[in-house]
């Protein structure tokens, strides 16, 4: 292993200024960073530990109804908060369905939104990528690529991000925090998250420095409370990527959709608000036809990338199935397979 | 419960014992579950460094570069293995004297014939270091054009298939037995590379003391370890010390000593102290062997009651460019359904891979998903239920060779799944069936079904004078019970209480104990274990008998029992002494006695020898979205002797869930350019989870076999995969209608 400089600072500041510098990486759960490193994918010079800054643990009510939470809160935690999964259900179910249980108690919230891709070429130091070391090329063009993007992607990257959290959290206007050199700022997660362009190496709006601080969900969020699902698809019952997942949120009044939220997760770069579909929504019947149609809008743009084109009609079928399941109502207790189909209808059998 | 056991060879003495058959726990579990267990890669030997290994990115070309300046001058490191320092070999690594002795990658030149092949060991102080220095060595190749994938070159008819069996066989005329058929069906399956991946990878700690070795590695083999180190090394066999008290898993990946295994030792060599050396997770996916892909395609020709009329089974497979091992798919259909004619042929390509090896039923399990699913699609043809069919072509004699079974309790094994399972109420057409939440079910069925294969192996068995008694055999534990059923047999040989047995094994400086490979590790190590203690107690008897002052004295014509550490008259049990007491008065501190495990030539000659099983499975499919659950699994097997029925129970287990994992998850992708593997790690590697097996059972179907060996057991390690996979893949077209042909079965394949 390289060597590589070790620092704790103790305060923020302390923490923006030792990553300003080049070749730092800030490493909080260390989930994602370790493999990494130990594939020689990144090889940082400097880590700067956060893991123990106090203040960045707490998950605290705002006056405005909104809710803060720091960028060093559990995966695990965040979920198995009642009040969190109360008001957020949709983003509980998310987080649970993600990695393994041993995983979820070490990720934190704002390393979560900075996981990398899991595209095979990204990791294969042999391979070309444009992500890992800008205009080498893509080989996933071409190449094994049945899972990746059918939405935003380009000819320079056709990777795809692999959150389950963040699906629900763009679909709900969550804002990331950010501590820099310049003060503090506020990017929606929408905008945090940027599409590779020619510029796939560009992830997110982090300027060097730059620390997630916390994540903030606005007020407006805890509304979908009753009407809010995840749902993912993937190649086995637990601990596997998604091939395709939808967030849905509704608020339903009278039989027609007063307010929906919508998002897909697994078809490209970023979590992918479907705002076009959401406009086929509002002020809709809450209707199988209508989830048809904001399928249909939610997909209009999207292209297969590869070998992958069965991947846009089953994100079509996903966001159907999601927006009934959320207009069926958010269920009671978390289900067992969170955010699996095989728990998304009620009473189905499940044995995580 | 005392079980009466007549079993041994000498009739005059006869041994009761009550430790076979007990379902007793792991003897090693306490040690495994407080990780007091010392695995190979857990020693430490004073003054050990560190090697790492460097291996190829390209899969074809050679080495024109490498940094050896750059990770030598990297703190920590100590010395840099290549082509041009590696110390010498008394034997070509390329050499292949015999069909097991496989070809190793050991830095005989700057050639690169797969990825993941060693091409540098780095050595260091610390681990950190070393990995540092391998990624120093930053190579350069010259790369070839990689030949990838099943079409991917061109093909041939290998000599021979898995073992060395014939690539080609045949009986009958399946051409005219086509041609007559009332119903036909042909079609064509797809089974991908896979990779072993124990959870423990290869590990050696190794000591030279001069031409001495003192090695701790996993071996599921460890005489023949043993032997191929010796014969590289040019040093006496009896000079190699292999321990290998515990492996974590080997599904054959174990069998025979490795590339990387063997650079440990050289590393060791070089530096001239101890050396550990551990695979990184994605080195497993070249050096250490794998399974091949298979294409197979299968045609059937039934007469209008549904019986067959041909069967006729081909196989492609593929083989490294540079060894010989062909997976036998279509061996499967030698033994399972009557044909009055049967064709199974093989053809290959050679590809820039490592060499494919023995893989948790090679053969076996590839051709048994493509054989079940055509058995199934041919049940469907002719209009029958899927476990009718095969019964109408249940096999009394072995198909291919017209040779009685040993035994065969399928039918039972048939008839007990299917009760438990409920599948009488099975609806004949696909997709007729959901649950109360919606899901698409079906119900799928396989025959599972695998050799009863013995080797050789020889065991020691003492009784001492404190009227204790010692078992050694240099068995190896790679997670199937094989320290608690070798010492329940090891008991009741001996006619004693298994706490008063010191059992050993797992070390090569015991007798050879044979391969644990081939579900025939129980058998044979087994019967060595049996006829020793057989030896012992015999040579017990002798003292007692003979004489004056012990009240058997005498009995040598009626015989005596030995139970319990003591021998008493055949006739007149309140007449008998303990072993102690007999041992005492004839001055002796301990007797011995020698077995050998080894199969009955005669009967091999004169019987075929399988176990057999069944396999139902039930399947929920999301209609939508064409995710999968495996819901249920019943298997019902009988393999012989059971030794120990929970440990029995757990291999089926184990078995029936690498099913699952054949029809739904495991695949290794391979880029279709460079040749290199793309999911070379446990997250993109699928193999099931908890969540994906909700519910297995299996059953136990009694059958006694007196032909397979003495203590009538056949093998249970391997068979769960078989019928398995294919009755998942049958439950899936059950459920969706949708007839799997390539596998893992893929969501994009059900979508619709």
């Amino acid at each position: 292993m390289r060597d590589f400089d070790y620092i704790r600072p103790a305060t923020i500041p302390d923490a923006i200024a030792a990553a300003a510098e080049p070749g730092s990486a800030y490493l909080a759960g260390g989930t994602n960073l370790l493999d990494l490193m130990k594939g020689g994918i990144t090889s940082p010079e400097r880590i700067v530990d956060i893991s123990r800054l106090p203040e960045l643990s707490r998950i605290e009510r705002l006056d405005d109804g909104g809710l803060r939470i720091g960028a060093l809160v559990r995966n695990a935690d965040l979920a198995y908060d009642p009040a969190f999964a109360k008001s957020y259900p949709a983003v509980a179910e998310a987080l649970l369905s993600g990695a393994s249980a041993q995983l979820r108690n070490a990720a934190t919230v704002g390393g979560n939104l900075l996981q990398r891709t899991r595209c095979s070429y990204f990791y294969d130091t042999a391979s070309a990528c444009n992500r890992r070391e800008p205009g080498a090329g893509c080989d996933a063009l071409g190449g094994e690529n049945r899972l990746h993007a059918v939405l935003g992607w380009s000819d320079a990257c056709i990777a795809t991000h692999p959150s389950d959290f963040c699906v629900p959290l763009v679909a709900l206007d969550a804002v990331v925090e950010i501590e820099g050199k310049k003060g503090r700022r506020h990017v929606t997660l929408e905008e945090f998250h940027r599409l590779p362009g020619e510029t796939p190496q560009r992830e997110n709006a982090l300027e060097p420095g730059d620390l997630i601080v916390a994540v903030r969900l606005p007020a407006e969020a805890a509304s979908f409370s009753a009407n809010a699902r995840y749902l993912k698809v993937r190649e086995r019952t637990s601990y596997a990527f998604a091939i395709v997942s939808a967030a849905a949120a509704l608020v339903v009044d009278g039989g027609k959709i007063r307010a929906a939220r919508l998002a897909l997760g697994g078809v490209a770069a970023k979590p992918w608000r479907a705002r076009t579909a959401e406009a086929v929504l509002l002020g809709a019947d809450a209707s199988e036809a209508t989830f048809a149609s904001a399928a249909d809008a939610a997909l209009a743009d999207a292209s297969p990338s590869g070998d992958n084109a069965f991947k846009i009609e089953l994100a079509r079928r996903i966001v159907v199935r999601a927006l009934m399941s959320a207009l069926s109502g958010t269920p009671e207790r978390l289900p067992a397979l969170p955010a699996s189909p095989f728990s998304n209808i009620p009473g189905a059998r499940h044995d995580a | 419960m005392t079980l009466e056991l007549s079993l041994n060879q000498q009739p005059a003495h006869a041994r009761q014992g009550s430790s076979i058959g007990q379902p007793l726990t792991r003897r090693d579990g306490f040690l495994k579950v407080t990780g007091a267990a010392r695995y190979a890669a857990d020693n430490h030997p004073p003054g050990m460094l560190y090697a790492v290994l460097a291996v190829s990115s390209i899969a074809r070309g050679r080495v024109a570069a490498l940094d050896v300046e750059a990770a030598k001058a990297h703190q920590g490191v100590v010395e840099v293995m290549t082509p041009l320092n590696r110390p010498a070999l008394a034997a070509d690594p390329d050499a292949k004297d015999h069909p097991f002795m496989f070809r190793l990658d050991l830095l005989q030149n700057d050639q690169v014939r797969y990825p993941n092949q060693s091409i540098a060991v780095v050595i260091a102080e610390t681990l950190e270091a070393a990995t540092e220095g391998a990624a120093l060595l930053s190579p350069r190749y010259e790369v070839l054009p990689a030949r990838v994938g099943l079409d991917g070159a061109e093909s041939f008819v290998p000599r021979g298939v898995g073992v060395g069996g014939p690539a080609v066989q045949h009986k009958g005329d399946v051409e005219a037995g086509l041609k007559s058929a009332k119903t036909r069906i042909e079609a064509t399956y797809e089974t991908p590379a896979q990779y072993h991946n124990a959870m423990e990878p290869h590990a050696i700690v190794v000591a030279w003391d001069g031409d001495t070795l003192s090695i701790d590695t996993p071996s599921q083999g460890l005489a023949m370890a043993q032997g191929r180190i010796a014969g590289l090394f040019g040093i006496a066999p009896e000079n190699v010390h292999i321990r290998s008290p515990f492996l974590g898993g080997g599904f054959g990946s174990k069998g025979m000593i490795s590339g990387p295994q063997v650079l440990g030792i050289l590393a060791a060599r070089l530096v001239g102290r101890p050396v550990k050396l551990v695979l990184r997770r994605e080195q497993m996916y070249g050096p250490v062997g794998h399974r091949a892909p298979t294409r197979q395609t299968l045609r059937m020709g039934m007469d209008g009651e549904g019986r067959l009329t041909a069967l006729d089974h081909q196989a492609k497979t593929a083989s490294s460019t540079f060894d010989d091992f062909f997976e036998p798919a279509a061996d499967a259909s030698h033994t399972l359904y009557a044909s009055p004619a049967i064709a199974t042929s093989h053809d290959a390509v050679r590809l820039d891979t490592g060499t494919p090896l023995f893989m948790r039923a090679p053969g076996e399990a590839t051709g048994s998903i493509a054989l079940e699913s055509a058995i199934d699609e041919a049940a469907h043809a002719c209009g029958m239920d899927p476990l009718e069919f095969r019964l109408r072509n249940y096999a009394e004699v072995e198909p291919m060779t017209g040779k009685p079974f040993s035994s065969k309790a399928l039918r039972e094994c048939y008839r007990q799944a299917a009760e438990t399972f409920g599948w009488a109420s099975r609806p004949l057409q696909p997709r007729l069936m959901r649950d109360a939440d919606g899901f698409l079910t079906g119900w799928g069925m396989g025959t599972a079904t695998f050799p009863a294969l013995m080797f050789q192996a020889e065991a020691r068995a003492v009784l001492r004078s404190d009227g204790s008694g010692v078992m050694e055999t240099g068995a190896q534990d790679m997670g199937q019970g094989a320290w608690t059923a070798f010492a329940q047999i090891a008991a009741d040989g001996l006619g004693l209480d298994i706490d008063q047995v010191d059992f050993r094994a797992g070390s090569s400086d015991l007798p050879n104990a044979g391969i644990a490979g081939g579900s025939g590790h129980t058998a044979t190590a087994g019967m060595a274990i049996h006829n020793a203690g057989a030896a012992v107690i015999a040579r017990l008897a002798d003292l007692a008998t003979g004489d004056e002052h012990s009240p058997l004295y005498g009995a040598g014509n009626e015989g005596v029992l030995a139970r319990g550490g003591r021998l008493y008259r055949r006739d007149d049990e309140s007449r008998g002494e303990s072993y102690a007491e007999i041992l005492t008065r004839a001055g002796l501190s301990e007797i011995e006695g020698h077995g050998t495990g080894a199969p009955d030539p005669a009967s091999q000659e004169t019987y075929a020898k399988h176990a057999h099983g069944a396999v139902f499975a039930e399947v929920k499919v999301d209609p939508d979205f064409g995710q999968i659950r495996v819901t249920r699994l019943v298997g019902a097997f009988a393999a012989g002797r059971v030794i120990n029925p929970r440990l029995v129970r757990s291999q089926y287990y184990g078995g029936m869930i690498w099913g699952v994992s054949f029809a739904l998850h495991e695949e290794a992708i391979t880029d279709r350019r460079s040749g290199r593997i793309q999911n070379a790690n446990l997250a993109e590697y699928h193999v099931p989870v908890n969540a994906d097996v909700p519910s297995v059972e299996a059953l136990l179907v009694h059958e006694d076999d007196p032909y397979v060996n003495a203590l009538g057991i056949k093998g249970v390690g391997e068979i769960g995969i078989t019928g398995t996979a294919g009755a998942v893949a049958n439950a899936v077209w059950h459920a969706t209608g949708v007839r799997p042909r390539r596998f893992p079965i893929r969501i994009e394949d059900l979508l619709g």
